[in-house]
């Protein structure tokens, strides 16, 4: 049997709400507040079993629209490349600082959407972060951690 | 209200708050322009910036984006017949015919003359309209908003569903659920962190928005090998002609303007309903009111077909901020990033803010209408210009909208477990979207996730834990009984449709 993929995320969806409403069961409350008429336990109850009726009927009422996609036509190499810098410039922005960071996450990233001019692919990484650094921070005022920067000396 | 207007007047023309309209024009016009890429990305990515800036001057800037994204998705619509929001999609019915015809520049002044009528007329409702709703609102009591949230839920459920109701109200729940995690406001219980200390605040409104909009909107462009940036090039090369309107059409952008812009401003008032369906019917209601001869030429680049969407979007655009301004629940996706971006700057919108917070309250409504006279003097003739600016290639422009996103997020918090949330959120909401789980249902139910249990746990606390107080009151009972009624019209036409 074929399942679609709307039924397959629907039943995603009824396995999270169960796991969802066990765990809003097992919500700790104050002793006082156990036979309350609304506790920190009640709102998500309901939502654990709203969630777990519209998934239901999603799952087991026929589909009147199904959407199609053509997987031949997305483009999944460019979208995990990209996905996998963006993790690569979350783990390491604390260690090496904002402007580092963020300018090889770019550099990288128009390198895996298939870029190649090296000079402008330069222009929009390095001096357009410093730029965009200068603005929040010289003329926002806005605060911006970069423990490298403030390391060598660049920033107060 | 005199005093109010001039206290916005005030504040609105203040230099800075002038170059905010000016600057959140254009920069709304370029977001709103790609296909793909519409008001709610442009506020999102505009969050960040707006840190700095007194409350009144953030939303500014926002109000004008969203007016520039909606003027944007007009241009789109007209020149490519590729409209950029789905609030322009009626405008492209007639706008593309004219400028197939060589008409280009007169459908632009068209559509700019019409946004402008409507967003002025909309405007001088929403002067009327908000004090008075303010007023009339203070009478709602906890079982009363309950009540009229999970209308606005169900209603941008079913008007955003695409005929998916099922689908849309899952995404209400996901919404409503994401908005659980963390401390309870009340008893300071924390839940669904499974002891993780970066839970502890709950999950930041921007990085939902960043993640589900800015983010996801982004990855989807790549994902379908989409070229935005294609569009902005036609248009950069695309012969406007002339933008003169001759007095036979002023005359009828006259008879059209009037009664498109009050649909167009009711339809925004209600919650749930928004540009998309204001130009729609506003088309279909135009339609019916010409006569024979005029009727004949719909399609084929009416003047009356082309005024009447636009004017109704931009009336729609106001509109929406009535519900927003008066009781604190945004009516829309894009207002309930506005509501977000104000809890952020520590201010509840609600009947209150009308007495509380004056300047804000009347520099909103007073810079919309400056937003439609930048964009009448300076983003018309511009749009050749403002095209070329957007000519970025898809390579750079991808990799910038997720930089703008991240630094969203890092200038929050300075923690990188958020940016891995929202990098998770985003992957997520890209498969959703591709199977039309609809995100403004999702966005709207987290921002009114926190209220929805206040006013819910007051009315059972006063009501003993029993149900009645959904029917004591009869404004709880009205707004219950639209909202049955437009569930029970959902599960109709589905049947209907099947049969």
């Amino acid at each position: 049997m074929r399942i679609s993929p709307t039924k397959f995320i629907s039943l995603l969806f009824l396995a999270l709400s169960v796991f969802y409403l066990y765990t809003a069961y097992n919500i700790q409350v104050f002793a006082f507040d156990e036979n309350a008429p609304f506790n920190a336990r009640t709102f998500p109850i309901y939502l654990g079993w709203a969630g777990i009726i519209l998934s239901s009927l999603k799952i087991i009422l026929p589909e009147k629209i199904t959407t199609e996609v053509n997987h031949k036509h997305l483009d999944y190499k460019s979208i995990i490349y990209l996905i996998i810098v963006s993790l690569i410039y979350a783990a390491v922005i604390l260690k090496i600082g904002y402007f580092i960071s963020t300018s090889l996450f770019l550099f990288a990233s128009y390198y895996f959407l298939g870029e190649r001019r090296w000079g402008l692919m330069f222009i929009l990484s390095f001096p357009f972060v410093a730029a965009f650094m200068y603005l929040l921070h010289g003329l926002l005022n806005i605060y911006l951690r970069d423990p490298f920067l403030k390391y060598i000396g660049v920033m107060g | 209200m005199i005093e109010g207007i001039l206290i916005g007047l005030s504040t609105a023309l203040s230099l800075t708050n002038i170059l905010m309209v000016m600057v959140g024009c254009f920069a709304g016009t370029i977001i709103g322009m790609l296909p793909g890429l519409g008001p709610m990305t442009a506020i999102a990515l505009m969050i960040p910036i707006t840190y700095g800036f007194d409350p009144s001057t953030g939303l500014i800037l926002m109000a004008g984006v969203y007016y520039g994204a909606v003027f944007g998705g007009s241009t789109s619509s007209i020149l490519l017949n590729a409209p950029g929001i789905p609030g322009t999609v009626a405008t492209a019915f007639d706008g593309y015919p004219m400028a197939q015809q060589g008409k280009a520049g007169k459908a632009l002044a068209i559509a700019a003359y019409s946004s402008f009528a409507g967003g002025t007329i909309s405007a001088i409702f929403l002067l009327v309209a908000a004090p008075s709703l303010s007023k009339v609102s203070l009478a709602f009591r906890s079982p009363d908003y309950f009540a009229l949230m999970i209308l606005g839920l169900t209603a941008i459920s079913a008007f955003s569903s695409k005929g998916q109701f099922l689908k849309a109200m899952m995404m209400v729940v996901l919404g409503l659920m994401l908005a659980t995690v963390g401390q309870d406001s009340l008893s300071d219980i924390t839940r669904f962190t499974f002891n993780n200390m970066n839970l502890t605040d709950g999950i930041s409104f921007v990085l939902i928005v960043m993640a589900t909009f800015a983010m996801s909107e982004a990855l989807t462009i790549i994902f379908r090998g989409k070229d935005p940036n294609r569009a902005a090039k036609q248009i950069s090369l695309t012969e406007l002609g002339s933008i003169k309107v001759n007095k036979e059409e002023t005359i009828k952008m006259a008879k059209t303007i009037p009664r498109s812009s009050i649909l167009g401003f009711l339809i925004g008032v209600l919650p749930g309903a928004g540009a998309t369906i204001a130009s729609f019917l506003a088309y279909g209601m135009e339609r019916n009111y010409v006569n024979e001869e005029e009727k004949q030429k719909f399609g084929k680049g009416s003047v009356h077909g082309l005024s009447a969407p636009e004017t109704a979007n931009n009336a729609a655009c106001s509109g929406s901020f009535v519900p927003l301004l008066t009781l604190g629940i945004p009516g829309s996706g894009t207002t309930a990033v506005m509501l977000g971006a104000l809890l952020g700057f520590g201010i509840q919108p609600g009947p209150r803010l009308y007495q509380t917070n004056p300047e804000i309250f009347w520099s909103v409504i007073m810079s919309m209408y400056i937003g439609m006279v930048v964009l009448l003097i300076l983003n018309l003739p511009l749009i050749p210009y403002i095209a070329r600016i957007l000519a970025v290639p898809r390579n750079y422009l991808i990799p910038l909208i997720l930089f703008f996103s991240v630094t969203g997020i890092y200038l929050m918090s300075f923690n990188n477990f958020d940016i891995f949330l929202m990098i998770g959120i985003a992957v997520v909401a890209t498969f959703l979207r591709l199977y039309d789980f609809p995100m403004p249902p999702l966005i709207l139910a987290f921002v009114l996730g926190g209220l929805m249990e206040e006013t819910l746990r007051r009315s059972l606390l006063i009501s003993d834990g029993s149900p009645n107080f959904l029917w004591d009151r009869p404004i709880t009972l009205i707004i219950l009984l639209i909202t049955i009624t437009i569930v029970g019209w959902q599960i109709f036409s589905t049947f209907r449709k099947k049969n």
